[in-house]
């Protein structure tokens, strides 16, 4: 019990929290408990009591991050590399950093550690059920490298979550994040033009942002661990979203797109890889009923606000 | 001057008798089209697709993605060969129970026409009607368009959760234990049941869901198959490759326009535990293909024609 207390009362270690999400996330908790932030990259304006620190968490100076306060929980968002990497030293650096959070979590003791995956672990499959539960095996990784990358730490999570008795493990696995976030669809679907793929029109699954702040809060609860589905209101078929954000579209073959993209891709004209076509092929969308009746999730943007959170392009912090 | 009046005269004496021909001639195809759509659709059209809109526009939209504007068109275009080309005559609708149940049919004819036709009649002809869910194959989501389509008129993949879930939302599930085995039968083996998958009476047992048999008669005629070549099949990457010469034929490509029959048998009820081994799920599947296979030889029997 004395670890639940320290979970309500301790400081919350938020990594990679000067990503966009982090700072939202960052910016939800301050007034209630004191924040403490780790991210390699160094940011703008903070609130004054947040303490900050720049540091890879890979070194060992990072460790003062957890020795100067009683933690209570750290939420893992994860980390960027500073400076541009091949995609096989990000896999290794994202891999090895989680695991040295959880080094971390086991050496001072901290009670929790949420980590934010994502529904796109599962990948999308010509095969999948339309709704994935949290037991469904995670096959994203067949195609791509970068889901490979998602699937490893997800998986490794998981492994500590039964190898670890002290620590709570908490692992999110949000729908597609819309808002000012920078993640492939969010920026997809700020496309002026958006491309579609000619003869499909999978179901999309959305979540707003503040929607996925609200569920890493109510993990942050004690005797909360395990695997959660996030999603937001009801899926719709990408055509039906794109005529509600009243975005062109022009459809195109798959096999050329798969070219094009790929050859954008290697060029840098596109931060699309062409495996990432599969999300506006096929289904991938979650079941969130466990996050619903274990966690008390619900989401409180309805489809239209959840959609009109991309358009608020320019971001105020 | 005089050329323009005499125009004009032409003009005036056009519109005097030629609007009034021309909106006879409107109003009598409009007339017969409305006849005709009535003659196909039925009568009371409107409300069941304002039926279908409201169940299925509520509450953010049907989570499969059933789209009742295009489901509305499939049917329009079903309906000529439900009500006109096949002659569908329906048997037994009262015993379809009004909640959730899995209707298990024969599959033959080898393209699924039996699927649709058992969709449109259960649309037209009960009331209120009925949207009928059939599983589809793996491999025809992975293919542009007939995915969409598939998906946007109630069609969902053929994975066990999915089935699930659809019985637990109430749906009527349609399934065809044979696949294609079925389906793709020489003409000399018409009528023969073929081995039956198990998976529907492990679902039936799980969700408590009445089993409804079907047998559909008039659509092992419709394709003389002579036979499959399993190596274009596999060179193609489809489930089977049917021999059938009367494609040759111009206008042969459609099906022979066979009267369609469609039984509809009492729910059948199973109890026991989901997950037992297959020789005791298979003893209950027995009994279904049992059941179906009776319905086909008494209705096979009494039939006169194939085509009337």
């Amino acid at each position: 019990m004395l670890q639940d207390e320290r979970l309500e009362r301790g400081a919350i270690l938020v990594t990679g929290f000067q990503g966009r999400l982090g700072l939202r996330l960052v910016r939800a908790l301050h007034r209630t408990r004191q924040v403490v932030g780790l991210d390699a990259r160094s940011g703008g304006a903070l609130p004054a009591d947040i303490s900050n620190f720049a540091l890879d968490p890979l070194r060992s100076a990072a460790n003062q991050a957890f020795r100067l306060h009683e933690l209570g929980a750290i939420v893992h968002l994860g980390f960027i590399p500073e400076h541009v990497r091949s995609a096989e030293e990000r896999h290794s650096y994202s891999v090895r950093a989680l695991e040295r959070i959880f080094e971390y979590a086991a050496q001072f003791q901290i009670p929790k550690v949420v980590l934010l995956s994502s529904a796109t672990v599962y990948g999308p499959r010509a095969d999948n059920p339309q709704f994935l539960t949290e037991a469904a095996p995670l096959l994203g990784g067949a195609r791509s490298a970068e889901l490979r990358t998602l699937v490893e730490l997800d998986m490794h999570a998981q492994s500590h979550a039964w190898r670890s008795s002290g620590t709570e493990i908490v692992i999110l696995r949000p729908a597609h994040i819309l808002g000012t976030v920078q993640n492939a669809a969010s920026s997809y679907l700020r496309l002026p033009v958006v491309p579609t793929l000619l003869g499909f029109d999978p179901m999309l699954q959305a979540v707003h942002q503040e929607d996925v702040v609200r569920a890493i809060l109510l993990a942050l609860r004690p005797q909360i661990a395990g695997i959660y589905n996030v999603a937001g209101p009801p899926a719709q078929p990408l055509s039906r979203v794109l005529r509600l954000l009243g975005r062109k579209s022009v459809s195109i073959p798959h096999a050329l797109a798969r070219q094009a993209l790929g050859g954008l891709f290697m060029a840098r004209l596109s931060r699309f890889t062409s495996d990432e076509l599969d999300f506006i092929r096929y289904v991938c969308m979650v079941d969130d009923s466990l996050a619903r009746n274990k966690l008390g999730y619900e989401p409180a943007y309805s489809l239209e606000q959840t959609l009109a959170v991309v358009d608020e392009a320019r971001w105020v912090p | 001057m005089a050329k323009s009046t005499a125009l004009a005269r032409l003009r005036d004496a056009a519109l005097r008798s030629g609007v009034p021909l021309v909106s006879r001639a409107i109003d009598v195809t409009r007339k017969r089209a409305e006849d005709f759509s009535r003659l196909l659709l039925g009568d009371d059209f409107q409300d069941r697709v304002e039926w279908l809109r409201r169940r299925y526009n509520s509450h953010g939209g049907d989570p499969f993605g059933l789209d009742p504007e295009v489901a509305k068109g499939a049917v329009t275009v079903l309906s000529f060969f439900h009500r006109l080309y096949f002659r569908t005559e329906s048997h037994g609708l009262d015993n379809i129970p009004t909640s959730k149940a899995i209707l298990v049919a024969n599959h033959s004819g080898q393209i699924p026409i039996d699927g649709a036709i058992i969709g449109s009649s259960l649309f037209l002809d009960p009331s209120p009607p009925r949207v009928v869910r059939a599983m589809i194959e793996k491999w025809a989501i992975s293919l542009p368009f007939a995915s969409t389509f598939f998906n946007k008129v109630g069609q969902v993949v053929g994975v066990p959760e999915n089935a699930r879930r659809l019985l637990n939302m109430d749906e009527l599930l349609l399934v065809f234990p044979e696949g294609v085995r079925g389906i793709a039968k020489p003409f000399a083996r018409r009528y023969e049941l073929q081995e039956f998958g198990l998976g529907f009476m492990r679902l039936a047992i799980e969700t408590g869901a009445p089993i409804v048999p079907v047998a559909v008669i008039g659509a092992e005629e419709q394709y003389i198959n002579l036979g499959n070549l399993e190596w274009a099949a596999r060179l193609l990457g489809i489930p089977a490759f049917p021999v059938v010469p009367q494609i040759l034929v111009p206008g042969g490509q459609l099906p022979l326009p066979t009267k369609y029959r469609i039984y509809y048998g009492e729910p059948l009820r199973f109890g026991g535990d989901p997950r037992a081994d297959d020789s005791v799920i298979r003893d209950k599947v027995w009994l279904v293909k049992q059941c179906i296979q009776d319905m086909l030889s008494r209705s096979l029997s009494e039939r006169q024609r194939v085509f009337t």
